[in-house]
């Protein structure tokens, strides 16, 4: 193959640079001395991190996004699974249109999804609970569970189960030796990628939280309506040393190109 | 000096060296082929030829002109690929076409050479269809009307048949061959398999850890297998005090070597023998000829001619 | 045995049409209720929201500028994200594996931290963007880049730009790795190589990333909301506002359903002539 040329790295470069400069001077003007935007600093100061402790509702906001993504991206998960098996080992009437609706938050606009959960949560008097989240995060993280899961049952030999019953084992040794720890790495990932979809996700949930039930992402963008002062950059700091910090780790596990990517693209 | 001659050509990626002092010189009009396992270096032999590798040391040659010197889209060499490498978003007119196009060949200059190349691969009626649509046979097909269109001083075929099953793939020797008479095309061949490069080529280059280990027509490497490696990688052999013996060439006989039948496998127009005998576990290959034949736990003797 | 594949979606259709269907539904019957500063809303049938936003200028402005963004951004991120993926496509590993996580990483991290950066570096007239390209001799005088369709439109582009990536990427992973040599050999130059080879192929991919970011863009809020501030609107910050500040509810739901429907159809029929267009050819 032949290697990229020198207007091609320099093409590169620039192209990395304007890729990371918001988030690099995000982190930068993270740990200015100074109480007021000033960019760029020399001097810097962990004045700004330590000063979210006072600020309990950005404390209680994260540990309402941990959780939630945590419980949203299980279910959501935990409703994928059938669903995909349903998907990727039988011909059924509907099958595409089943897809199609299970991967249809992915087409539906967050802004039109979050005015109807509003509407609806309202509605049911789930308005602003813990309950309403929950149920609004699995519908938006479904598509990204549903297409791993969907990948590694797609992927899954069935002559694998079929060499396990051909030993003698009953359909429950196999689904349990053999089909769910096969898929687990897939279910995992699934789990992640969701996880993470949840926990970035403020457009919809901009429209749901209430005071109580505000996300992370959610408290940063209605400070930053306010005012955007060096708080808000040490709390966004925050957010990006804690996903780099996952991204890394999510990548040793499965290789994030993978994860990004999906195998099967037969889901969409 | 031969029409292309290669001369102590090699090529070293890090401290491996995967072509390690090539000296080849392929006369006009002649069919050779670069025949070894995986990893000896043909392929890569090949892309130096192509330009697509650089070589570390050497030189390649081309009616005494310095190839290397000449940019790979210059060269004119026609490639028939591995995967084929058709272009998917092309009609099978267009992806012939191309190559002329490059060279500025007119247009209705091309139609009359793509319609005439396709009709010497057979594939004149598909002119309109895109290559997904075409089976695994005529797209290699394709690929050869490609290279062959554009007139090349040398025509390199990288393992073009192995993508095809094993019926397919007898055909399409049979026809490649008979096409490269016709057009008269100087040809190298890289192929790992023996059988393959024996029925093509006028003379086979048997290539180990980047070396040629004999260069010769493929009947002499055949019988005279100058290293055993050669021998081994021809054909099934023996080793009988230190000479190559082929299993075809041991006959039963009412003298000679004594030995025991050990195993005994039909094989449709032949048997395949395994003796025991002094100088060790021998394969003798007899043709089916209808007769009666010695079974499992016989004594026999084994008789050959010097080789 | 008939029955199995139902069984098997029913929990995930049952949920499905509790909370997407009904709650669509309930959305689209909201745009034809009425609503006054009293009385609140009321579940009646009227046309009046979708009169009054057909009607009024004020609306197209506000669709106008929500659209006209979106296809800028799509095009920025096509004609500088499809020339990184090829770049990338090119690069041995670990390079290419690390690269591939440095410019798709962003997309993970909170568009909130994103848009905040993009505020930062527009900051003003002396902000750090327009030091950069005054010193670099690309502007004479300082871009507004604050409160500006520009503004929204760079950060946007940057937000959005590794779906593109992504999308090209995929499509030239399907590329035979000999095809250009295939090319160069019948004496085809680099750009020829470029052009006639590699871009019809990554075609495919580039539309498909191109539908994607332009439904992403015309819908993107938090973006938009922090760069444009509080005057200049599209129409998720329209929406929003009619929401949670004039609590119109009935024009915020004409506003959404009609952002609902263009898309929708937009990505319908962009998907379609795609597909008729290569099916032929790719399969």
């Amino acid at each position: 193959m032949s290697k990229n040329g020198p207007i091609a790295l320099i093409y590169h470069t620039l192209f990395v640079i304007f890729m990371l400069a918001p988030i690099v001077v995000v982190c930068w003007v993270a740990f200015t001395p100074e109480g007021f935007l000033s960019f760029p600093t020399t001097d810097w100061s962990l004045r700004w991190f330590r000063a979210i402790a006072r600020y309990p509702e950005f404390i209680s906001a994260f540990w309402q996004s941990l959780g939630l993504g945590a419980l949203s991206s299980a279910l959501a998960v935990g409703f994928s699974v059938p669903a995909a098996l349903a998907i990727a080992r039988h011909r059924f009437r509907g099958r595409e249109a089943f897809t199609a609706l299970f991967m249809s938050p992915l087409m539906i606009p967050y802004i039109v999804l979050g005015i109807a959960f509003l509407r609806f949560f309202t509605e049911i008097g789930l308005s602003g609970s813990f309950t309403g989240l929950v149920l609004a995060h699995i519908i938006v993280v479904f598509p990204f569970a549903l297409r791993l899961t969907l990948a590694s049952a797609i992927g899954l030999d069935r002559s694998i189960e079929h060499a396990a019953v051909s030993l003698g084992a009953s359909e429950w040794t196999v689904l349990k030796r053999v089909t769910l720890p096969l898929v687990v790495p897939g279910l995992a990932s699934g789990w992640a990628l969701a996880f993470i979809n949840s926990f970035d996700e403020v457009t919809m949930t901009v429209f749901i939280a209430g005071p109580g039930t505000a996300t992370l992402p959610v408290r940063m963008f209605l400070y930053i309506q306010d005012n955007i002062d060096p708080l808000v950059t040490s709390v966004s700091a925050c957010v990006i040393a804690i996903t780099v910090a996952g991204l890394v780790a999510l990548d040793r596990a499965y290789g994030l190109e993978r994860l990004l990517v999906g195998r099967g693209h037969d889901g969409r | 000096m031969a029409f292309l001659q290669l001369d102590a050509l090699s090529k070293a990626f890090g401290p491996h060296k995967a072509v390690d002092g090539l000296t080849l010189g392929v006369e006009k009009g002649e069919f050779v082929s670069l025949l070894g396992p995986s990893g000896c270096g043909k392929t890569t032999t090949l892309q130096m030829i192509a330009g697509f590798v650089e070589p570390s040391g050497g030189a390649i040659r081309l009616e005494g002109k310095d190839l290397l010197a000449v940019k790979p889209a210059k060269r004119g060499l026609g490639i028939v690929f591995q995967s084929y490498a058709l272009f998917p978003h092309m009609s099978v007119a267009e992806n012939v076409a191309f190559g002329l196009e490059m060279q500025g060949v007119a247009k209705a200059e091309r139609a009359k050479r793509v319609a005439e190349t396709l009709g010497l691969v057979g594939l004149g009626a598909f002119a309109a269809r895109f290559p997904r649509q075409l089976s695994g046979g005529q797209q290699q097909r394709v690929a050869l009307a490609r290279a062959l269109v554009i007139r090349p001083q040398i025509l390199l075929l990288d393992e073009p048949l192995s993508n095809l099953d094993a019926k397919l793939r007898e055909e399409m020797q049979i026809e490649l061959r008979q096409i490269q008479r016709t057009v008269g095309t100087t040809t190298i061949l890289v192929t790992h398999d023996q059988a393959e490069a024996m029925a093509l080529s006028d003379r086979i280059v048997v290539m180990n850890q980047g070396r040629a280990e004999q260069i010769a027509p493929p009947h002499e490497a055949y019988e005279r297998p100058a290293t055993p490696f050669v021998a081994n990688f021809l054909g099934k052999t023996n080793l009988i005090d230190g000479k190559a013996v082929r299993p075809e060439r041991i006959e039963f006989a009412s003298s000679g070597l004594a030995g025991t039948v050990r195993t005994r496998i039909f094989q449709g127009n032949h048997w395949l023998y395994q003796v025991e005998t002094a100088s060790g576990l021998l394969t003798v290959i007899r043709q089916n000829a209808g007769g009666t034949m010695p079974e499992e736990g016989a004594s026999v003797h084994l008789a050959w001619a010097a080789p | 045995m008939k029955a199995m594949p139902y069984l098997l979606v029913l929990p995930a259709l049952v949920l499905f049409a509790a909370v997407v269907i009904v709650p669509l539904a309930m959305t689209v019957a909201l745009s034809f209720h009425d609503w006054g500063q009293y009385k609140g809303i009321e579940p009646v049938f009227i046309l009046k929201n979708w009169r009054e936003v057909l009607e009024d200028s004020y609306y197209y402005e506000v669709f106008g500028r929500t659209f006209r963004i979106a296809a800028l951004v799509t095009l920025l991120s096509a004609v500088f994200g499809a020339p990184e993926a090829y770049i990338l496509n090119r690069m041995k590993s670990p390079w290419r594996g690390f690269f591939l996580l440095v410019i798709l990483g962003p997309l993970l991290i909170s568009v909130v931290a994103r848009t905040l950066g993009w505020a930062l570096l527009f900051g003003g007239n002396s902000g750090l963007v327009n030091k950069a390209l005054m010193s670099a001799g690309l502007i004479s005088a300082p871009i507004p880049f604050m409160f500006t369709e520009t503004g929204m439109v760079v950060a946007l582009a940057h937000v959005l730009m590794p779906y593109m990536v992504l999308s090209v990427w995929a499509a030239l992973q399907r590329l035979d790795p000999q095809i250009e040599n295939a090319a160069v050999a019948l004496g085809a130059g680099p750009l020829t190589v470029l052009r006639r080879i590699v871009l019809p192929q990554a075609m495919p991919g580039i539309l498909a990333g191109a539908v994607i970011v332009f439904s992403l863009a015309a819908s993107a809020f938090a973006t938009p909301a922090i760069i444009g501030g509080r005057r200049l609107k599209v129409a998720s910050t329209l929406a929003y506002d009619e929401f949670l500040n004039t609590l119109n509810w009935p024009l915020g739901a004409t506003v959404a359903v009609i952002l609902l429907v263009v898309l929708a159809t937009l990505v319908i029929v962009a998907n379609r002539l795609v597909e008729r267009r290569y099916a032929q050819v790719f399969g």
